[in-house]
């Protein structure tokens, strides 16, 4: 096997899930509907109630709709990648995943191709989002949208990664459903996704603790950074470990000595 | 060229669904026949490297299985019986999906696959999504794919169940003369007794035990009966397969 024959292989997988979610326009539809919900309605309401002072990266107060908008594009990212991962328990279940299987090319660098083009769909949504969020008044400068491509890769690999994990350990759609409420929505509330830490720390401490021990915290800041230009070296080492090691772990799982073994 | 299998036993917990298989099928049109449950499935699973071998040694174009998988899978087309291809795409999608996956570039892939296509009549169907496909277009499709990074060795798992008398005509005659102008080696798995030919190699597997491996007729004549269905009864003591 030489370089092409790699290329074109991930290329072939990369346009297999474009064609998919363009198939599935409600997956579009609702990728950009959830979001837009808890900025436009929740955020609204929440304004007047909330405020936020001044903190990091941001150089004066902020309204709530600014501050969470990171959250939200993460939350975009979340789902993709939770999303995507069904279809790989679906693919399983009818079969697909055979052919797959059936690739000359190695399973390790096949499912690397499936998170980079989840990953690939993630920048998309978040960028489709992010232009709809200008509508309400929310600016990002042309500089942040430019240096948040990066971080919404990474976010975007780690959480397609840690989907794929968790595909790789459920065996029945089903199961799936439920194993989604026990991680979409712990890891979105229990982060800085919608309030501020030290809010949190004030509200409860051991909220707070799990919260900073919550990689998607680190996700929700390192992307809050980026759309400002900056780096948040703590949030990206934490982010870039994180994704090495689900990454690891999820093609472990995906052999077929441990698949068997299971 | 071909596949060579040593002392192949899998088990399912305690049940033993193979025990010590050994074959050795060459290039032409080999039929694995068996009743529902003799092992067939495990047999094809297995010689695809989808499950592990657990005991015994599977060679495939010379290379061992578990050592040379990747080159072996380069030169291997699969037919499963449970359809593989994905609804919401094309004809067309689904095939270029499939070329990717072997690392070939879209260009090369299109002409393997209308050159296909048009040798099983569904180059009009190339834009169609699969799940507007009937049972039989979609069966040529999934046998279109298997060809389209021109395989040496051919593994299909009652690819012509469920399908109608035209259909099934069409792809068997297909898969035959394909055998008869490319060196190829087919394994066709099934349990239909009509779809063995008297000059087809002939495996009979039951209850993960080959009973018998030669020419159709040379088994007739060797267990001195007049036609497969006696052979196969004589075989397996059942009367299920069709």
């Amino acid at each position: 096997m030489t370089l092409n024959h790699y290329f074109f292989c991930c290329l072939g997988i990369i346009k297999r899930e474009i064609f998919r979610f363009f198939q599935q326009r409600s997956r579009l539809f609702s990728a950009l509907v959830r979001p837009l919900l808890w900025l436009i309605v929740f955020a609204a309401g929440f304004r007047a109630a909330l405020g936020v002072s001044i903190m990091e990266p941001y150089g004066t107060y902020i309204t709530y709709q600014e501050y969470i908008i990171p959250g939200l594009c993460c939350m975009i990212v979340l789902f993709n990648g939770m999303q995507s991962s069904l279809s790989m328990v679906y693919d399983r279940e009818m079969g697909s995943m055979k052919v797959l299987l059936m690739s000359p090319l190695p399973l390790p660098f096949l499912l690397c191709c499936k998170l980079i083009a989840i990953s690939f769909l993630s920048l998309m949504q978040v960028y489709v989002f992010l232009l709809c969020a200008q509508l309400v008044d929310v600016d990002i400068s042309l500089f942040g949208y430019l240096t948040a491509a990066p971080a919404i890769f990474l976010i975007a690999f780690f959480l397609g990664a840690l989907g794929l994990l968790l595909s790789s350990l459920i065996k029945q759609l089903e199961n799936f459903a439920g194993v989604m409420n026990f991680v979409i929505f712990p890891m979105f509330f229990l982060s800085s996704a919608l309030y501020p830490l030290w809010k949190m720390q004030e509200a409860s401490l051991w909220i707070y603790w799990l919260c900073q021990y919550n990689p998607f915290t680190y996700c929700v800041e390192l992307l809050r950074f980026a759309l400002f230009g900056q780096l948040n070296l703590t949030a990206f080492i934490v982010i870039l470990s994180a994704t090495v090691l689900t990454a690891v772990l999820a093609l472990i799982s995906f052999s077929p000595k441990f698949s068997q073994q299971r | 060229m071909g596949i060579v299998t040593n002392n192949l036993s899998f088990t399912y917990g305690k049940k033993k669904a193979l025990n010590n298989v050994s074959l050795s099928l060459t290039a032409g049109f080999n039929v694995l026949l068996g009743p529902n449950g003799a092992g067939k499935s495990t047999l094809f699973s297995l010689l695809t490297g989808l499950t592990q071998t657990a005991q015994g040694t599977i060679h495939i174009n010379e290379n061992d299985l578990h050592k040379s998988k990747s080159k072996i899978m380069a030169k291997m087309g699969v037919v499963f019986q449970q359809s593989t291809l994905d609804l919401d795409l094309s004809v067309k999608q689904n095939l270029l999906y499939y070329a990717a996956l072997h690392g070939i570039a879209p260009k090369k892939a299109l002409i393997n696959i209308e050159l296909i296509l048009s040798q099983l009549s569904l180059t009009e169907r190339l834009h169609d999504k699969v799940r507007t496909l009937n049972g039989g277009h979609r069966r040529r499709v999934e046998i279109a794919r298997a060809l389209i990074h021109q395989p040496n060795v051919l593994l299909l798992d009652e690819a012509t169940v469920g399908l109608d008398v035209e259909s099934r005509l069409l792809i068997i005659s297909y898969v035959r003369n394909l055998c008869a102008k490319r060196d190829i080696c087919v394994l066709w798995t099934t349990h239909l007794m009509d779809e063995v030919e008297s000059s087809d190699q002939l495996i009979i597997i039951n209850k993960g035990e080959i009973q018998a491996q030669a020419q159709s007729s040379e088994l007739c004549e060797q267990y001195n009966v007049d036609d497969i269905y006696q052979l196969y009864f004589t075989l397996t003591h059942t009367t299920e397969a069709v």
